[in-house]
C-alpha cells in the first residue's frame, strides 16, 4: 500500500478482519440526538504501533476512545479491539487495555495509594495477592512514590496525570489508550511521558494516544490519524502523512506586505507571517526558486531567509482540519 | 503500512500466572473499605448515635415526669426501663434521620462515582456493569444494616447507663426478662434494617438517572417524604399497602405476647418487590447507559 491517506480509500479493501490490527473500526457512527460526533470513522491501528489521534478540540477523539472501550455505545458500524468483536467481548478484552480517558479521575479523599488498590479490585482478573507490589511497582514507573501515602485533593493536575497513567499500567497491557496524556504536565514530565510511552512501545505495547499537540504526536508515534468534525480525514504513517508530493516556500523577511503582494503575483497564496516567517504552498512547483527570490526583491521586500521544503505534519494538520480558533462543532 | 518488524517483535504479556483466579469478592471489600472509611459516612453514623443519647438526656434533664399522652411512643416508658430508649430512638429515626442518611449513601452510588470520573475507570478495570450495581447495593444495605445497628447499641448502652432496667412490660401487658427483651429489640432493630431496603432500591436507581449526586440524593430523600405523606392520606387507602413506608411502624407488633410476625413478613415481601422492580429498573437502565462523565 502507497499510501492510506484518505480513510475512504482503504475501506473497500479491508473488509475482512485484520489479526495484524490492534483497533480496527468500520463504519462506526456514533450519534448524540441530532449530533452526529462520530461519523463514518475506519480507523485501522497496528499492533506494535504507537498510533497518533490528532484532532482539534471537539472533534470527536474522546467520543471514539469511549465507544472503543465500551463505555458509549456506538449508533452504527462495528469495532474490533485486539482481535474480538466489541462490544460483545469487553469483559475479555477490557483486561487486557490500560486506559486514560478525558483526564484522571480518583477519589479525592484517599490516598494514590488507596485509589489503585480500589480500582485494582474491580479487576476480577487482578490477583489480590499481589496487589500491593504491583501498585507500589506502577507508582514507581510514573515517579510517584514519594507523594503515594498523600491524599488525592492534594495533587497537582500533574501527579493526577501520572497517577492516572499508573492506573493504566497496573496490570501487564497489550493495549495502552492514552488520552491526552500529557495534559497539565510540566516539560519534565512531557519527556517522562515520551519517554514512557516508547519504552512501552519497545516491550510491544500497542499505544494508541490522543492529542491536540503536533509536536508530540511527531516525537512519539510511528504512525497517526487526523480527526475533524467527525470524520478521519487522513490515517496512515507518519511518513506517509507527511509525504503527500506538496511543497512549500519559506520566507523570512520584515516586508511581509510587500512579500505578500509580490507573491500573489506568482498565484502563490501567502498566509500571515508566523515568528517572522511567512509560509505559503506552492501551488505549481515548477515555479523556480530563484523566479520567486527575483520577484520579492524586486517588490522591495527585504529576503533574509528563504527555503523550499516538503510539508511539515503542522502544515498538513491545518491543510486538512483549517486554521483559526472556531472549535469544530 | 508496514507493520511486519513491530508485530513480530511483540511479546503477548500474561494477563495471568495462573488459571483465572477470579476475585469477585474484593470489589465488595473495596466498596465496603471506601464507604466506612470516608468522613461522610463516619459523620452520619456519629449523628445517628447521637439521637438515643439526645432523647436520654432531654428525659433525664426534664424536671417533670411525661404523660403517656405526650411525645412519641414508648418516651414515658423509657424513665422506668432504660431498655425502651432503644425502641424510641428507632421510632424517632425511622421517619426521617435513617432515610435522610440512606438517601446520601445510595444516590451517591453511581451518580458520585460518576462525578469523580471514577465511574469509567471502575467500568474499563472492568468491573462490569451489572457486578458494580449488585456491589453497590450491597453497600448501601451494609450502610443500612449498621445505621440501624447504631441506634440499637448505642441506644442499649445509653439506656443501661442513665436508667434503671429490669424486667420489660411488653404492649400486651406481658413481662419478660432481659435476656428476651434484648431478643425482642434485636428483631425490632432487624424489621427497621428490613424497612430500608426498599428505599434503598429506588435510590440505586435514581443514582443511575444523573451525574449529580446531590440531586440524587435529594430526589430519594424527597421520595421518602412524599411516601410517607400519602400513606397519610386516609382517602389514599387503596394505595396503602404498596408504598414502601406502610409497615415501618408495625414493629410494635414484635413486642406483644405472643409475638407476631405477620407484619415482619409482609414489609419483608414489600421490600423485596421495591428490591426487584428498582433493582430491574436500575440494571436496565445502566447496563445500556452511555457513560460520557
Amino acid at each position: 500500500m502507497t499510501s492510506t491517506i484518505a480513510a475512504s480509500e482503504t475501506v473497500e479493501s479491508m473488509t475482512a478482519p485484520d489479526a495484524a490490527l490492534a483497533i480496527e473500526t468500520r463504519g462506526l457512527v456514533k450519534r448524540f440526538g441530532t449530533q452526529l460526533a462520530v461519523n463514518d470513522v475506519n480507523l485501522s491501528v497496528p499492533r506494535g504501533s504507537v498510533f497518533g489521534f490528532l484532532g482539534p478540540n471537539g472533534s470527536g477523539k474522546t467520543t471514539t476512545i469511549r465507544v472503543l472501550l465500551g463505555l458509549a455505545a456506538a449508533t452504527g458500524g462495528s469495532v474490533r479491539v485486539l482481535g474480538e468483536e466489541m462490544p460483545d467481548r469487553l469483559a475479555s478484552v477490557l483486561p487486557r487495555i490500560g486506559a486514560l480517558v478525558e483526564g484522571p479521575g480518583f477519589y479525592p479523599f484517599l490516598s494514590g495509594t488507596a485509589n489503585l488498590h480500589r480500582l485494582d479490585s474491580a479487576d476480577r482478573f487482578a490477583s489480590p495477592a499481589t496487589r500491593t507490589a504491583r501498585v507500589k511497582a506502577a507508582l514507581e514507573r510514573v515517579g510517584l512514590s514519594h507523594a503515594a501515602g498523600k491524599k488525592v485533593h492534594a495533587y497537582s493536575l500533574g501527579m493526577k496525570q501520572r497517577l492516572g497513567i499508573a492506573n493504566a499500567l497496573l496490570m501487564p497491557r497489550e493495549l495502552l489508550v492514552l488520552d491526552e496524556p500529557t495534559n497539565g504536565l510540566d516539560p519534565q514530565g512531557t519527556r517522562e511521558v515520551r519517554t514512557l510511552v516508547r519504552s512501552l512501545a519497545a516491550d510491544g505495547i500497542t499505544v494508541f494516544v490522543s492529542s491536540h499537540l503536533l509536536d508530540e504526536i511527531e516525537l512519539m508515534c510511528t504512525h497517526a490519524a487526523v480527526m475533524s468534525v467527525g470524520r478521519i480525514v487522513a490515517q496512515g504513517t507518519l511518513d506517509e502523512l507527511r509525504r503527500t508530493g506538496e511543497v512549500y516556500v519559506r520566507i523570512i523577511t520584515p516586508d511581509d506586505d510587500l512579500a505578500r503582494a509580490a507573491l500573489a503575483e506568482l498565484g502563490i497564496a501567502a498566509g500571515y507571517p508566523v515568528g517572522g516567517r511567512l509560509s505559503a504552498l506552492l501551488p505549481d512547483p515548477s515555479i523556480a526558486p530563484e523566479t520567486i527570490v527575483s520577484a520579492l526583491v524586486a517588490a522591495g521586500a527585504r529576503v533574509r531567509g528563504f527555503d523550499i521544503e516538503g510539508a511539515t505534519l503542522e502544515d498538513r494538520f491545518v491543510a486538512l482540519t483549517g486554521e483559526g480558533f472556531d472549535v469544530a462543532q | 503500512m508496514s507493520l511486519n518488524s513491530v508485530s513480530t517483535a511483540r511479546s503477548v504479556p500474561e494477563t495471568d500466572t495462573g488459571p483465572a483466579s477470579p476475585s469477585g469478592g474484593s470489589l465488595l471489600r473495596s466498596e465496603l473499605i471506601v464507604l466506612f472509611r470516608r468522613g461522610r459516612t463516619l459523620a452520619m453514623l456519629g449523628a445517628l448515635a447521637a439521637i438515643p443519647i439526645m432523647i436520654a438526656l432531654a428525659i433525664k434533664l426534664s424536671p417533670a415526669k411525661l404523660s403517656a399522652a405526650k411525645g412519641p411512643p414508648f418516651l414515658d416508658q423509657v424513665s422506668n426501663n432504660g431498655l425502651f430508649l432503644v425502641v424510641t430512638a428507632l421510632l424517632i429515626s425511622l421517619p426521617l434521620f435513617l432515610p435522610l442518611t440512606i438517601g446520601v449513601v445510595a444516590g451517591d452510588t453511581i451518580a458520585g462515582e460518576a462525578s469523580l470520573g471514577t465511574l469509567r475507570y471502575l467500568l474499563i478495570a472492568p468491573a462490569g456493569r451489572i457486578r458494580l450495581l449488585l456491589v453497590k447495593y450491597a453497600g448501601v444495605a451494609a450502610f443500612c444494616f449498621v445505621g440501624t445497628a447504631v441506634v440499637a447499641i448505642t441506644g442499649t448502652l445509653v439506656g443501661l447507663a442513665f436508667f434503671p432496667v429490669g424486667r420489660v412490660t411488653l404492649l400486651s401487658g406481658d413481662t419478660v426478662g432481659i435476656g428476651e427483651a434484648i431478643g425482642r429489640l434485636s428483631l425490632v432493630s432487624s424489621f427497621v434494617f428490613v424497612s430500608l431496603l426498599g428505599l434503598s432500591a429506588i435510590g440505586l436507581f435514581i443514582s443511575t438517572l444523573t451525574v449529580v449526586p446531590v440531586g440524587a440524593m435529594a430526589a430519594t430523600v424527597v421520595m421518602s417524604v412524599v411516601v410517607q405523606i400519602l400513606d397519610a392520606l386516609p382517602q389514599l387507602g387503596w394505595l396503602h399497602p404498596w408504598l414502601f413506608s406502610h409497615y415501618w411502624i408495625d414493629f410494635a407488633d414484635l413486642l406483644r405476647q405472643p409475638i407476631s410476625f405477620a407484619s415482619f413478613g409482609e414489609n419483608a415481601l414489600l421490600q423485596l418487590g421495591y428490591i426487584v422492580v428498582f433493582g430491574a429498573l436500575a440494571i436496565g437502565r445502566f447496563a445500556s447507559k452511555d457513560v460520557l462523565s
